[in-house]
């Protein structure tokens, strides 16, 4: 089976969408000629033109805005945000309107838009290229949030989410573009939105994660495992909707949770699985439902020591779940 | 609308019909009649909020007359009353927004009154946060341009709306890419209280069509046959791939912002008085008449027809029954939440 990287997976997952449906756009900035700053959509323009392929000006409200007026007139925009860091003025187009519009029509009107961008820190991007802005979204009814971790789930739920008849945002963690290799069939296949999975199976604690932080998670179950503790690892995958059941199953089977974010910790994503683990599976709870996540300041800082202070590390989830482990 | 048979010099002179200027006349009417009749019902305690489109019908009808019905989009504003019915609403459809009834179709009885929508008219779902629906619009005319439907969008706000960061980022891209896009502004002078003045740094609005490079029309939203003749420009325009046009009608607003705005608290009664005189329904009547179109039978019986249908659609809207609160989780996505797939 042929290995790909992480961008690889993405790139050709557009363009095969693009030539599978017509209606299929991407619009955004610097996508075009240039490919995108990362290089996730190069060679697009050239295949599919400049009609398909939007170079956009610096405007990330009328990406979104526009998109969704496309999605309402028969297209399926991909729209690319450069940064998640960029993002928010785009916020209520997102959340008061492509959230809201099947809502608040009756059904009238739905909006299949698939916002991607990168996100998340440990690249020298500092407080503007760094940031992970999940639980912003997370929070919203109307939106489907998916975060892959490995090529084969970034190509599979990046189909579904260009074929989901809603607005879902698609983070994808920057890190990963090229440091994460891994088998990617050439088939059709399609992984549904809303499905973790057990990436390492365990018996001891129950380690909950999405994105580089999945990866973070399994060598850390590696290293704990030299001492004797069995970690089961979860990559969501989706965020928003949630798998609960395979969450729940696990913990319900372990007794111990602990939840790894990057993003910093009061209040984030993390928190709402804490706190649906704390009210469905109580009974069976060996120990307090933990969190490693990020420090409480307002951004990753530049320098390379205060950017490995402020990141979640293997190292730090692995100090989590022995101390979890032996509560 | 290119058929002259049975025109008057009037009707003639912007190429429409007899028969269609008596249609715009009960367009503007009937929103008049409708608008009265929810303020009326809201006084009476029997609907809770109105935001009204009085002052504005003879621009709104006149703008959405030189548009395809059907074919073309309209991502409307709160107060697009005459504008939705112009595009194929019905009375009926207005005042269930109003009682907020299931039976609602622009929400089901989800969104407060003044948000209309309409996917069998092409009318967008309106939002209350102002100026996001020119972006839809935009990207509308975008999948318009992209998939070669030869449709126009239009999008309609106030002057207030209008200097929202989305009016310039929206206009940008419609420009750039020559969209078959028109913008109009309808501005009656406030931004719920505050004057013109102290919200718009020109005179018009339109002048800042010319920082995107674009035609920007000024029209008395008073005349309607003006309002349609230069949107008729503006879609000859956009159909032909020449881009997008702002056009500013000045209207005047005849009520408070809403039921729930006391307008004598920041507008004088001279104010008040001599706006009425910016009354687009009498001075459209007086017009119709002067020019021949409109006779007294014609008049009666126009009348006649309006009060009954303004009379249906409060009893319709007043016998339809509320949501069903079993139903409120529906739509959130396309799946039902109970679909196993979504927890």
């Amino acid at each position: 089976m042929p290995t790909r990287t992480f961008i690889d997976a993405i790139r050709e997952t557009l363009a095969g969408e693009m030539r599978r449906d017509e209606s299929v756009i991407v619009l955004g900035e610097d996508v075009g000629k240039k490919g995108g700053v990362f290089l996730a959509t190069d060679g697009l323009w050239a295949e599919f033109g400049e009609e398909r392929v939007i170079d956009t000006p610096l405007t990330e409200s009328m990406i979104v805005g526009a998109s969704i007026g496309a999605a309402v007139n028969g297209l399926r925009p991909v729209a690319e945000i450069q940064f998640a860091d960029f993002i928010h003025p785009a916020f209520n187009q997102i959340v008061s309107e492509a959230a809201r519009m099947r809502y608040r029509s009756n059904n009238g009107y739905g909006v299949p838009m698939t916002i991607r961008a990168p996100y998340g820190g440990g690249v020298h991007g500092a407080l503007y290229h760094s940031q992970s802005v999940e639980a912003f979204f997370t929070h919203v009814p109307g939106l489907k949030v998916v975060i892959p971790s490995t090529p084969y789930d970034a190509r599979g739920l990046l189909r579904a989410s260009i074929r989901d008849d809603d607005p879902v945002l698609f983070f994808e963690h920057k890190k990963m573009y090229r440091s994460v290799r891994g088998e990617v069939p050439d088939t059709d296949y399609v992984i549904p939105l809303g499905k973790a999975a057990v990436t390492h199976p365990g018996s001891q604690v129950t380690v909950v994660a999405y994105g580089l932080m999945a990866h973070y998670a399994l060598e850390a179950a590696d290293r704990v495992a030299e001492d004797g503790i069995s970690v089961e690892v979860i990559d969501l995958r989706t965020l928003r909707p949630l798998d609960r059941e395979t969450v729940l199953d696990s913990v319900r089977k372990t007794g111990k949770c602990l939840i790894v974010y990057e993003d910093n910790k009061f209040g984030g994503y993390g928190a709402e699985v804490a706190a649906i683990v704390a009210e469905e599976a109580f009974d069976y709870l060996d120990g307090p439902v933990t969190r490693i996540a990020g420090p409480e300041v307002p951004g990753v800082p530049y320098n390379h020591v205060l950017e490995d202070w402020f990141m979640v590390d293997p190292e730090k989830i692995a100090e989590g779940i022995r101390k979890l482990a032996a509560y | 609308m290119a058929v002259t048979r049975g025109a008057t010099a009037l009707a003639a002179s912007v190429g429409l019909t007899d028969a269609d200027l008596v249609e715009m006349y009960r367009l503007v009417a009937l929103a008049r009649a409708v608008d009265e009749r929810m303020w009326i019902l809201n006084r009476a305690g029997r609907i809770p909020f109105v935001i009204s489109g009085q002052g504005h019908e003879g621009a709104q009808v006149g703008i959405a007359m030189a548009f395809e019905k059907g074919h073309d989009w309209i991502a409307p504003f709160y107060r697009s009353i005459a504008t939705c019915l112009t595009f194929g609403m019905s009375a009926r459809d207005i005042m269930t927004a109003q009682y907020a009834t299931a039976s609602d179709p622009s929400s089901g009885g989800r969104q407060m009154p003044g948000h209309y929508g309409s996917r069998e008219h092409n009318l967008v779902s309106v939002s209350s946060p102002v100026a996001t629906q020119l972006l839809h619009a935009v990207g509308i005319a975008l999948a318009a341009k992209i998939r070669k439907t030869g449709q126009v969008a239009m999008t309609s706000m106030g002057e207030g709306s209008s200097n929202q960061g989305d009016v310039h980022e929206g206009l940008n891209f419609a420009a750039i890419h020559k969209l078959p896009f028109v913008f109009v502004v309808e501005n009656n002078g406030y931004a719920i209280s505050v004057p013109a003045a102290m919200e718009v740094s020109v005179a018009d609005v339109a002048d800042r069509a010319a920082g995107y490079g674009i035609p920007g029309v000024v029209v008395d939203g008073v005349d309607v046959l003006g309002c349609y003749a230069a949107a008729r420009d503006a879609v000859a325009r956009a159909r032909a791939g020449d881009g997008p046009t702002l056009i500013e009608a000045k209207v005047t607003r005849l009520t408070a912002h809403s039921s729930d705005d006391q307008q004598t608290k920041y507008r004088s009664e001279e104010e008040l008085t001599s706006e009425r005189e910016r009354d687009p329904l009498p001075r459209f009547r007086e017009q119709l008449r002067d020019g021949g179109v409109l006779t007294d039978e014609i008049e009666e019986r126009i009348g006649a027809e309006l009060k009954a249908a303004v009379d249906d659609a409060t009893d319709y809207a007043e016998a339809e029954p509320d949501p069903d609160p079993a139903t409120a989780m529906r739509y959130v996505y396309a799946v039902d939440p109970d679909e196993p797939a979504l927890s």
